[in-house]
């Protein structure tokens, strides 16, 4: 455990989003009445922190695929309508077939992974912009859904699917366990192997890459196809939440949060260096900014706002000019 | 550098069109141009040539107002001249014609002729109007072509007609060309000087930057020289053979020789601003193996670090016959033994850089064949290449080489790990053993191994990026201008390092423009002119002059 939790880097991208939530955690402590009732009820624990969890999980899963597909310099747009083709396909396989528990998963998965490999390929083959060719299936993406449900909203009482996301394991939501879980694993899976190195070799310097032999369209396509299958969880934890697929409405957005969520954790938009905590910390504080919003009667049509401005500060404090004046500030203030 | 000090073949003449006068630059530390005085006549085709670094288009910068000058005086027809952008030159009468074609391929040949300078009627484009210019324009050129047609159907030799026709609808009196025809074949280089001969009959004067020998002497009138920021020479062209050319261009002294060397008027000879340190004494008597000449920018290192002529092992490493690429590489034939060390010379643009990435596969060649070790080889990526323990460091460090915010020791192991492939990752410590190994070893002066790279002075990225090839045990090294921009110490290291790696037996392929350090490093050399291998220099022959000879020599 010690040799890929790497101190430097992970220590410096974790402390904006860290002391970032610190202060909302303040806020809301003095300003905010009963954020912190936390209840226990059939072994669950209810309370605003835990819906914070439960809806942060969601974002937190597909923002470490996310993570990875940003540090090799792309970006993918899909992630929402991605969210929404798993949902459906877990729906239609819990309703009408008889399909055992595992294959629903697996199939949610397999969908996720191949509409990422479908833009990795338009990535590395054909040489698409990745705002471009993630565009695509972001638009489509949500007419295939469509497909799938008949263009109805897909209801079930799937015990085992609708107990996913509304179960709590040692006082947590499961949700928030799935996320820990595969922030961990891919943590590990790119730190203790190469490809943690590879990700942000071909992220800082592509060419440099091939010229030293490694394979940089296959780590791309490898890091797309990841994060469709990281999308493809997060749809069958959002279908498993409201027990029903809405082609329309599941995902709706959420790409743009995933963004934000691994921005504000330490992973420069132009690719290199990544940090899947980081990533998890940004999930969290979107959602606790959200929810203070909520809380504080802000009206959903404003709510958006905040959170721009939030990208606003951290796109301005990642900008090359702004990094460069604040050294010099900082060096022309020594003796 | 006071003005008198350059005297110019040129001054006889009343009053030059263009005058420029200890125009310097710097970036940064770097001077780009040092007191460059340039003087270019009315009616004339000039050219303007010089290595990689000598200023050239620093020069064109500075005329066109893309970049601010720091110091010195532009004249055109005896008025100051200042300009703050491209379009301001433009508006004085200096049109520019860069490398990059600047024209938008889905309009109309008409409408890139006459965009942003378009003639209105009632508030709206008239399209007419600009039909007419166009038409105008391109008649100019002694060209018909259907104007309304869409620049992107045209050949790459049209677009470029189109982008001069464009330049001279402003009624320049003054056409800048960088590197016209460095994407054109024979007929269409061809077409265009006829065009620039033309203009020029007709009273405009071009500047013409190039680095094609052949070319030069084909159009040229007047040819000035630039090196190491510095102007070097001005001469007409029938006063500039080939040899003094090349060596002007290369800095290198001219010596009068057994061979046809002594065609330029010896009078000439002075305006050749050669190293200082030249001495002719001296080097006349270099029947030795040691090198004949001293070069004044790097100390030379001690002698017996040439390394003997040996006799040519029978079996060979890597041979390339015939091999060819359309637009790179028209005919090389090669061959490198184990532990040889084998220069590649030439002009910039000769297809040395070229003929590399064909051999590391990052080009495929057309025809021809290649084999190493024996074996037949035709790499179809660097990873192929690097299979069969190719390796190559790039001429462009910064681009291809490092990979910037990764720390010495990741940019170390990165060959090292993609040819280990994801799953089979070195442990932490056997990281740390082989980069610190490497690190002593190559001498790479870096804070930390956890530094980022692009932290580090340009010859210590160099040599870490040779520790990242020597940390996979190739056959065949490819040095492309490895010692670019590095300092003198770090210079020497390098050459240090190929002497002790090609005793070890490995093979190398050293490509340089500095001839001393071909001569110091390699037992043998190979020439390329033109995409074309067309000499090869070995034992005690080989010497500077020889390798100069064979770039200047014209068939």
């Amino acid at each position: 455990m010690t040799s890929f939790l790497r101190p430097r880097p992970a220590l410096t991208s974790l402390a904006w989003p860290l002391a970032a939530l610190a202060l909302l955690v303040l806020f809301n402590l003095l300003f905010t009445p009963g954020f912190f009732n936390i209840e226990l009820r059939d072994a669950r624990l209810f309370g605003t922190p835990i819906d914070i969890l439960n809806h942060a999980s969601k974002v937190a899963i597909v923002a470490v695929g996310m993570t990875l597909v940003i540090a090799t310099g792309g970006v993918d747009l899909s992630v929402g309508a991605v969210v929404a083709i798993a949902g459906a396909i877990a729906a239609m396989l819990a309703t009408r077939t008889q399909a055992p528990f595992p294959l629903v998963v697996l199939a949610a998965l397999a969908a996720g992974g191949v509409a990422g490999l479908c833009n990795g390929v338009l990535v590395t083959r054909l040489r698409l912009q990745p705002i471009v060719a993630t565009l695509v299936l972001m638009v489509a993406g949500r007419g295939v859904a469509q497909l799938i449900t008949d263009g109805l909203i897909i209801t079930f009482e799937h015990r085992e699917l609708s107990s996913l996301a509304n179960t709590s394991f040692a006082l947590l939501p499961i949700p928030a366990w799935i996320a820990i879980a595969l922030a961990l694993a891919t943590g590990l899976l790119t730190r203790r192997t190469a490809a943690g190195m590879f990700l942000e070799a071909v992220g800082d310097n592509d060419r440099a890459c091939r010229y030293a032999g490694v394979n940089d369209r296959a780590i791309k396509l490898a890091a797309y196809a990841f994060c469709g299958g990281c999308a493809g969880l997060a749809g069958l934890v959002e279908c498993s939440y409201i027990k029903a697929a809405d082609a329309n409405n599941a995902g709706l957005f959420l790409e743009l949060d995933v963004i934000l969520a691994v921005v504000i954790g330490g992973t420069s938009l132009s690719g290199g260096r990544f940090s899947i905590s980081g990533s998890l910390a940004g999930a969290v504080l979107i959602q606790t900014l959200t929810k203070t919003m909520y809380m504080h009667d802000v009206s959903a049509d404003v709510a958006p706002l905040p959170k721009a401005i939030a990208v606003l500060a951290v796109c301005v404090l990642q900008s090359p000019v702004v990094k460069d004046r604040v050294s010099a500030a900082f060096s022309r203030g020594r003796p | 550098m006071p003005r008198g000090n350059v005297v110019d073949d040129l001054v006889s003449e009343p009053s030059p069109l263009l005058r420029v006068s200890a125009l310097s630059k710097r970036y940064g530390r770097v001077a780009a141009l040092d007191a460059v005085d340039l003087d270019v006549s009315r009616a004339s085709i000039h050219a303007l040539m010089g290595e990689n670094g000598a200023g050239k288009s620093t020069l064109i910068k500075c005329l066109t107002g893309a970049v601010s000058r720091d110091s010195g005086r532009f004249q055109l027809d005896g008025r100051d001249l200042d300009p703050t952008s491209p379009r301001d030159a433009e508006g004085a009468g200096i049109s520019t014609v860069f490398q990059e074609i600047n024209l938008i391929p889905h309009m109309s040949i008409a409408e890139n002729i006459t965009l942003g300078r378009e003639s209105f009627r009632a508030g709206l484009i008239d399209r007419k109007a600009a039909r007419r210019r166009a038409e105008g324009a391109i008649a100019r050129l002694g060209l018909s072509i259907d104007v309304s047609r869409e620049v992107s159907s045209c050949s790459i030799a049209i677009q470029q007609l189109v982008a001069i026709a464009r330049a001279l609808d402003v009624q320049a009196r003054l056409l800048i060309l960088d590197e016209p025809t460095s994407s054109l074949d024979r007929t269409e280089t061809a077409r265009l000087f006829e065009t620039l001969r033309r203009l020029r009959d007709a009273g405009l004067a071009v500047l013409f930057v190039t680095h094609f020998l052949d070319q030069v002497y084909a159009v040229a009138d007047q040819i000035t020289v630039l090196r190491d920021a510095k102007h070097v020479a001005t001469r007409a062209t029938s006063a500039f053979p080939r040899l003094e050319l090349v060596s002007a261009m290369l800095g290198r002294a001219i010596l009068p020789s057994s061979t046809s060397v002594n065609a330029g008027p010896e009078q000439q000879s002075p305006s050749l601003a050669t190293k200082p340190s030249t001495n002719p004494s001296q080097a006349v008597s270099s029947p030795s193996g040691s090198p004949p000449f001293t070069d004044g920018s790097s100390a030379a290192p001690p002698p017996e670090s040439r390394p003997e002529p040996s006799p040519r092992p029978t079996r060979d490493l890597l041979s390339l016959r015939a091999v060819s690429l359309a637009g790179s590489i028209e005919h090389a034939d090669l061959s490198i033994a184990p532990g040889e060390a084998v220069g590649l010379a030439g002009l910039l643009g000769s297809g040395r850089t070229e003929l590399a990435k064909v051999i590391f596969g990052l080009d495929r060649a057309d025809s021809g064949s290649m084999s190493l070790d024996g074996q037949p080889y035709s790499p179809r990526s660097p990873r192929d290449a690097i299979a069969r323990g190719v390796a190559l460091t790039p001429e462009n460090r910064k681009a291809d080489g490092i990979v910037p915010s990764l720390s010495v020791r990741e940019n170390i192991l990165l060959a090292l790990q993609a040819r280990l492939g994801v799953w089979r990752s070195l442990s932490t410590r056997r990281r740390r053993d082989i980069a610190a190994d490497l690190i002593a070893k190559l001498g790479v002066k870096a804070a930390s191994a956890d530094a980022p790279i692009a932290s580090l002075s340009g010859g210590n990225q160099q040599k870490a990026l040779l520790a990242r090839w020597l940390a996979t045990d190739p056959k065949l090294l490819i040095l492309d201008e490895p010692t670019r921009g590095i300092d003198v110490g770090a210079k020497q290291a390098i050459e240090r390092l190929i002497a002790s790696l090609i005793s070890g037996g490995l093979g190398v392929l050293f490509i340089s423009s500095e001839l001393p350090e071909i001569v110091r490093t390699c037992t043998r050399a190979c020439v390329l002119r033109d995409r074309r291998t067309v000499a090869e220099v070995a034992g005690p022959s080989l010497t500077e002059e020889r390798v100069m000879e064979a770039i200047a020599t014209h068939d």
